[in-house]
């Protein structure tokens, strides 16, 4: 069988392929690495990891709805020092990329985590300012350009790894936004976070979720997603990681045509804990099927 | 690598109104399992994403295959109630930390309340010693005979009355007054509070056996969690209730 070359680069690392999983979706790794062998990653984007534990939000945190689920997790970590100490000795056996999802409440709490992990062999960072779930858990910096752009150049200033930063997709026009996080230093972007979204239970006449709210996420949001990595593929330069509601190598090859360098898989893991492999198995038939040799042909080729 | 596998449904049948008693085959899961652990059932509906999990409750080595019993409470357990003998189900387990059955101890209290039952059938094949079974229903009592079948003595509550004394399961209790060294538990968080409490005030451990609503179902996403103590401190923190739990110690739970 003739060979694809589903080599992809941001920032100067070079991912074997294109599909990492959605942080917060997979932990570190070592669930799922029981199901799936996880040196196939392009990259394993890890669970948001914080200066100091943090304890989440009161259950029930999950609720299912058609087509995607809410969750309320609320960014529940064991802290950095844990995460240094447990997690990365761990991924490092594997042959993947690692990219570590940074949480905080404040511009400092984010550079510290950014700070101890300085010295430590990960791949990439990704700043998540776009955290439905805890009021403090950025999203009230992920939603002002201005603060967007503010928090990128501190945490820029202190990253020694190239920077991702990670978008919110509950604002009006998250073009400015993108704009915003590359001026103030992103090497890419990853998008989306999860839509703000609520479920009641009409029976006990209560939400279904103990903080009310909660990320709204899986395939219901995709058109959403594709159409804003579209948007953004559109205004910036830097790469940009695709993710909502991929679940199929089809799924994926949508966003790599809307502008995605990258793709990465989240909620679909809870539905098939192989979800991952089957997507880069799909857009390696897709490529071989059109005749691409390189999936770089692909990214953002949308004919008229 | 652990997988999520294709079992034939050997059985499936109405046991009592809206609950349904479900066969299936699988030497993978069977040879691991453990009373008190669970299985998480993947449907086949698009819409339906997130598998359900589903207490283990007899398991059969020599045949290979697991019973579990479920209520039909739902879009994904109707679901569920439509398959048919002979079609195969998506299963991965089993998953969890199950019952911690200490063979020292001679003297078993264990508690059901309603769809909480069935995992106790497998614990109560596995105790050695003089096993006394409570439970409580709303209505209809399921599985009393085949704990008599496994030689221990049941007593029932059930809130109308229809089947043994009227009341709930704390009340049967406060009126037999067993006496155990050890309680193991599975129902409603009410009825696992009460439990507790009462077990605590006899002096007896208690086991409790707890569920949330779950996404992954093998601890990766953190969002299934229960308040527990941390040990020899005043502070708490979440545990998840899939890959720490379904069980934990009564006395570890804030409730
Ligand atoms: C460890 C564990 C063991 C269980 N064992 C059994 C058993 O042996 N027999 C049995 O009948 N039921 C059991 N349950 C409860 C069972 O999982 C739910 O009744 C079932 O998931 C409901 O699905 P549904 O689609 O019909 O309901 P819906 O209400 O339509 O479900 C919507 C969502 O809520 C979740 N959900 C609903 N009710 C519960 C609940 N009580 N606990 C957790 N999640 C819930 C579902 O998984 C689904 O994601 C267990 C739950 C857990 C956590
Ligand atoms: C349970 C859960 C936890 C999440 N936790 C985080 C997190 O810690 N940090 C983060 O940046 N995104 C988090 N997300 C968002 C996902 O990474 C992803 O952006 C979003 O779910 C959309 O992708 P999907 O539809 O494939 O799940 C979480 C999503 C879910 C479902
Ligand atoms: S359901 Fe994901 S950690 Fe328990």
């Amino acid at each position: 069988m003739k060979k694809v070359n589903m080599k992809i680069n941001i920032a100067g690392v070079e991912l074997e392929n294109p599909v990492m999983t959605a942080s917060g979706t997979f932990g570190s790794g070592k669930e799922y690495g029981e199901y799936i062998d996880l040196s196939e990653l392009g990259a394993v984007v890890v669970k948001g990891v914080a200066s100091t534990p943090w304890k989440g939000n009161p259950s029930p945190r999950i609720a299912e709805t058609y087509g995607g689920m809410l969750n309320s997790v609320g960014l529940q970590n064991p802290g950095i020092k844990e995460f240094i100490k447990e997690d990365i000795p761990f991924l490092k056996q594997y042959d993947t990329k690692i990219i570590v999802n940074i949480a905080g409440r404040t511009v400092e709490e984010y550079c510290e985590v950014v700070e101890a992990l300085g010295d430590t062999d990960i791949d990439l960072l990704e700043l998540n300012i776009s955290c439905p779930n805890v009021k403090e858990g950025g999203v009230c910096f992920g939603t002002d350009p201005f603060m967007v752009e503010e928090v990128t150049k501190e945490v820029k200033k202190v990253a020694k790894q190239p920077l991702i930063v990670k978008l919110t997709p509950n604002v009006t026009d998250i073009v400015p936004i993108a704009k915003a996080a590359v001026k103030g230093g992103a090497d890419a972007l990853s998008l989306i976070n999860t839509l703000l979204g609520m479920k009641i239970d009409i029976h006990r006449r209560k939400p279904v979720l103990a903080n009310r709210m909660g990320g709204f996420s899986g395939p219901a949001i995709k058109p959403v997603a594709v159409r804003m990595v579209h948007q953004v593929a559109e205004a910036v330069d830097v790469p940009i990681i695709g993710m909502g509601g991929i679940m199929t190598g089809e799924d994926a090859i949508e966003f790599i045509l809307a502008g995605a360098t990258g793709v990465a898989v989240g909620t679909a893991n809870f539905a098939d804990p192989t979800a991952t492999i089957k997507v880069i198995e799909g857009i390696e038939n897709y490529l071989l099927e059109y005749g691409f040799e390189n999936i770089e042909e692909l990214r953002g080729n949308l004919l008229g | 690598m652990k997988k999520v596998y294709d079992c034939e449904i050997i059985k499936h049948k109405e046991i009592a109104p809206c609950i349904f008693m479900m066969e299936v085959l699988s030497e993978e899961i069977v040879c691991s399992a453990l009373a008190g652990q669970f299985v998480s059932i993947y449907l086949n509906k698009g819409e339906m994403l997130l598998p359900r999990p589903i207490s283990i409750c007899d398991i059969d080595k020599d045949k290979g295959t697991l019973k579990l019993i479920y209520g039909v409470v739902g879009k994904g357990t109707a679901e569920l109630a439509a398959f048919k003998t002979g079609e195969v189900l998506k299963v991965l387990g089993p998953v969890g930390n199950g019952f911690k059955i200490e063979d020292t101890i001679k003297k078993h209290i264990v508690i059901g309340g309603g769809i909480g039952t069935p995992p106790l059938i497998e614990l109560v094949k596995q105790l050695k010693g003089k096993v006394e079974v409570f439970l409580g229903f709303a209505k209809d009592s399921i599985l009393e005979e085949r704990f008599k079948e496994l030689g221990a003595t049941v007593y029932v509550a059930t809130e109308d009355g229809s089947m043994g004394i009227k009341g709930n399961v704390i009340d049967l209790l406060e009126q037999i007054n067993p006496d155990g060294d050890m309680i193991y538990s599975c129902g409603p968080k009410g009825m696992l509070r009460a439990v507790d409490l009462w077990g605590r005030e006899k002096g007896i451990k208690t086991q409790v056996s707890l569920e949330e609503r779950m996404a992954c179902g093998i601890g990766a996403c953190v969002g299934c969690t229960c308040k527990t103590k941390k040990k020899n401190e005043e502070d708490w923190q979440n545990r998840r209730v899939c890959k720490d739990g379904p069980v934990f110690w009564g006395e570890e739970v804030v409730w």
